[in-house]
């Protein structure tokens, strides 16, 4: 799940992670009261979306007067904002964060984050801040820097000063960069986060050491034990038919293509997607309806594929496992009757009472064909949908 | 002879009371597995001889099943002699179950549960590693073991497998079953078949069960299956080029995968550029691994890595 960059700097201000002052804003209105309230003479005014390079995309500004925070506020809320991680659609601004302004010395970047190979957690941290952090671990893979910890023991204060002095934060700020280092660590283990992400960190002309920017991501699996986390999803940031299929225990991921898919299994649906590929087709979806494959789910699942209006014809690749092919097709025949399915679909199930199942579906009436394996599956809808 | 489990193995199931405990017990006792009985809290004393549609147990011989409930695992192991647990206990408790099978001297514990925080398991693998190192945790988020004809622990089809000569390993549950129905309708078995999990932070890798495969007289050749995310295939590709002297073939599902989402699986995203289905297929080719193009071939490919070696 992610959150908005306003919501991380909440949550990272409660562990002492020292920050500009600023709030949300959902008009202009407000976006200008928030600049006065704060005084000064420097405001930053950015787009609160879920995507990274808002700044390219122009939707983050540094302005010097009142006019121009409502100026800057104007032309960003209710802008769709482009960026390299939105899609060529953008992202329409909802919110904007205002915040003093500071006098940047140098852009750092510091990152927490599981490592996979190790199993344990890990500290990232760069002199090259501000930037797509990508480029330069593929350019220059020794500046970044890493320091690993475990969730019991949290990471060690000097793991943290000895991180800071690595990225070449100057010696005087140490302590400070540490503190900010050890807060993040200790809001990335109480918090279930899975990124943690602060591009860039800056030192300032005053001496300070600040996050100026802010991403987090966390664990949905331990969301039952963060409520109030929970409670930060912004719906409008999500794809409504991911949403619609949680409801009903589904993983649905949409894609470009025509070709609807419906598996049992997320290998075994991630292997469909690569087959009608394979054979010259596209996947519309990715969606995994899970063991059961029963009635209701298939409905469900039926439902949420042919909302896409993209859809042409629809792949049911069942490994029936435990639960026999003639039950599975029954669950199907009576799920399409039930959507009054139009496209056309070929249905490869496998494992008990296959031929039971089959039959059941070449004789349903309805335009379901069966196939009998992969490959037969793979090439029947794919020319189905031409 | 076959890996981790065999015939002898005596298993509990952490969870037994459960919907998804029960059912799957009895599908195991079914099968023959050799289960000792069961542990949930609070339900230690009563007895487990009924699938949750209340219909009795039977062995393959013919005998009702009546399994003891136990309180703890540690009194499963003191009083039944437990050496196995397949873990069904939900989500926010499976760490817990994990541990307390592991300071109970349990051997092998095999989580099926899906939904484990992430920081959940990042404990549990160091304290498997600093204080029971004895112990080893297959999954989580797994179909389980089975040795065909032996033992099944987990929620696999049983009958579709054969006992034979072929390992396979796999991070994903249904692909791995696509695996033995093709492996068994090619004529061949299976020795063991071990489902690693599909999240992020396991307690066994491709490794560990390589290396298991390689020592097993039986295993005579590996289907290794693997999806997007991690570097976990490309350090088996590297580790088989260096120590195994039997044939592998791989499969990697998620070419199509869009990077930045989970397909599913906690572990299957490609973030950061990382984590290809192309990147691992490219490693495994150079390291010598056929590699299936089409999840229809796995034992085609099988078939071809074996003809190669020979």
């Amino acid at each position: 799940m992610k959150i908005h960059e306003y919501q991380a700097k909440d949550i990272l201000r409660r562990y002492g992670t020292p920050l500009l002052k600023g709030r949300v804003a959902y008009s202009v209105e407000e976006a200008v009261n928030v600049a006065r309230d704060m005084g000064g003479s420097v405001w930053v005014v950015k787009a609160q979306i879920h995507a990274g390079g808002r700044g390219k995309g122009g939707g983050v500004k540094v302005v010097k007067s009142i006019d121009d925070v409502r100026a800057s506020a104007e032309r960003i809320l209710g802008m769709q904002l482009v960026t390299h991680q939105t899609g060529p659609e953008g992202k329409k601004v909802n919110q904007l964060l205002v915040e003093e302004g500071c006098l940047i010395d140098h852009e750092y970047y510091l990152a927490c984050l599981l490592d996979r190979e190790t199993g344990r957690l890990c500290m990232m941290g760069s002199y090259d801040g501000g930037m797509d952090i990508e480029e330069v671990a593929h350019k220059h893979p020794g500046r970044i820097i890493k320091e690993w910890f475990d969730a019991a023991e949290g990471l060690q204060g000097f793991q943290a000063r000895r991180l800071a002095l690595r990225m070449g934060i100057p010696a005087k700020l140490v302590n400070k960069a540490g503190a900010l280092i050890l807060a993040v660590a200790r809001c990335y283990i109480e918090e279930d986060a899975s990124l943690v992400e602060i591009n860039p960190l800056v030192t300032t002309k005053e001496g300070g050491v600040i996050a100026l920017d802010a991403k987090m991501t966390f664990d949905d699996n331990a969301m039952f034990r963060h409520t109030v986390t929970e409670s930060l999803r912004d719906l409008t940031e999500e794809v409504p038919e991911e949403t619609e299929a949680k409801k009903y225990d589904l993983s649905y991921i949409k894609l470009e293509g025509n070709i609807g898919c419906m598996v049992n299994g997320a290998g075994l649906a991630m292997s469909t997607m690569d087959i009608i590929k394979l054979h010259g087709g596209n996947p519309a979806n990715f969606l995994d309806v899970g063991g059961g494959a029963s009635k209701e789910r298939v409905t469900a699942a039926f439902k949420l594929i042919l909302s896409d209006r993209n859809v042409k014809g629809v792949l049911i690749n069942i490994f029936g496992g435990i639960m026999k092919c003639d039950v599975i097709a029954e669950g199907v025949i009576a799920a399409a009757k039930e959507i009054n399915l139009k496209v056309p679909v070929v249905a490869r199930l496998e494992g008990t009472n296959v031929e039971k199942g089959r039959k059941l579906l070449d004789e349903s009436g309805l335009r379901i064909q069966s196939a009998t394996d992969l490959t037969d599956a793979a090439k029947k809808i794919v020319a189905a949908v031409k | 002879m076959s890996i981790f489990v065999n015939k002898s193995t005596r298993v509990i199931c952490q969870g037994i009371t459960g919907n998804h405990g029960a059912f799957h017990s009895a599908r195991c006792i079914e099968y023959g597995t050799n289960f000792v009985g069961g542990v949930t809290p609070g339900k230690g004393g009563q007895v487990f001889d009924k699938d949750p549609a209340g219909n009795v147990i039977k062995r393959p011989d013919g005998s009702q099943a009546m399994l003891p409930i136990f309180n703890t695992v540690a009194e499963a192991v003191e009083q039944v002699g437990a050496d196995a647990s397949m873990i069904f206990v939900p989500p926010p408790l499976a760490a817990d179950a994990i541990l307390e099978a592991a300071d109970a001297g349990v051997k092998l514990a095999i989580c099926i549960t899906e939904g484990i925080p992430v920081m959940d398991m990042v404990r549990v693998r160091k304290l498997l590693r600093e204080k029971y190192p004895n112990t080893r945790l297959i999954g989580p988020n797994c179909p389980g073991v089975i040795t065909p004809g032996e033992c099944k622990i987990g929620i696999m089809p049983g009958h579709i497998h054969k006992p034979g000569n072929i390992g396979i390993v796999s991070r994903s549950g249904t692909l791995t079953y696509e695996a033995v129905h093709q492996v068994t309708n090619a004529g061949m078995g299976q020795s063991t078949c071990v489902g690693i999990g599909g999240d992020p932070v396991n307690g066994t890798n491709f490794i560990d069960v390589l290396a298991a495969f390689n020592a097993d007289p039986k295993t005579e050749a590996v289907i290794m299956i693997g999806e997007i995310g991690g570097s976990a295939e490309e350090d088996a590709a590297r580790w088989i080029a260096r120590n195994m002297h039997k044939p592998v073939a791989a499969f990697i599902a998620g070419r199509t995968a869009p990077p930045g989402k989970r397909m599913g699986h906690a572990g299957a995203i490609i973030s950061g550029g990382k984590g290809t289905a192309e990147e691992k297929i490219k490693t495994l080719r150079e390291c010598g691994i056929t590699v299936a193009e089409s999840p229809a071939d796995l034992a085609k490919a099988l078939l071809e890595a074996m003809g190669a070696r020979h």
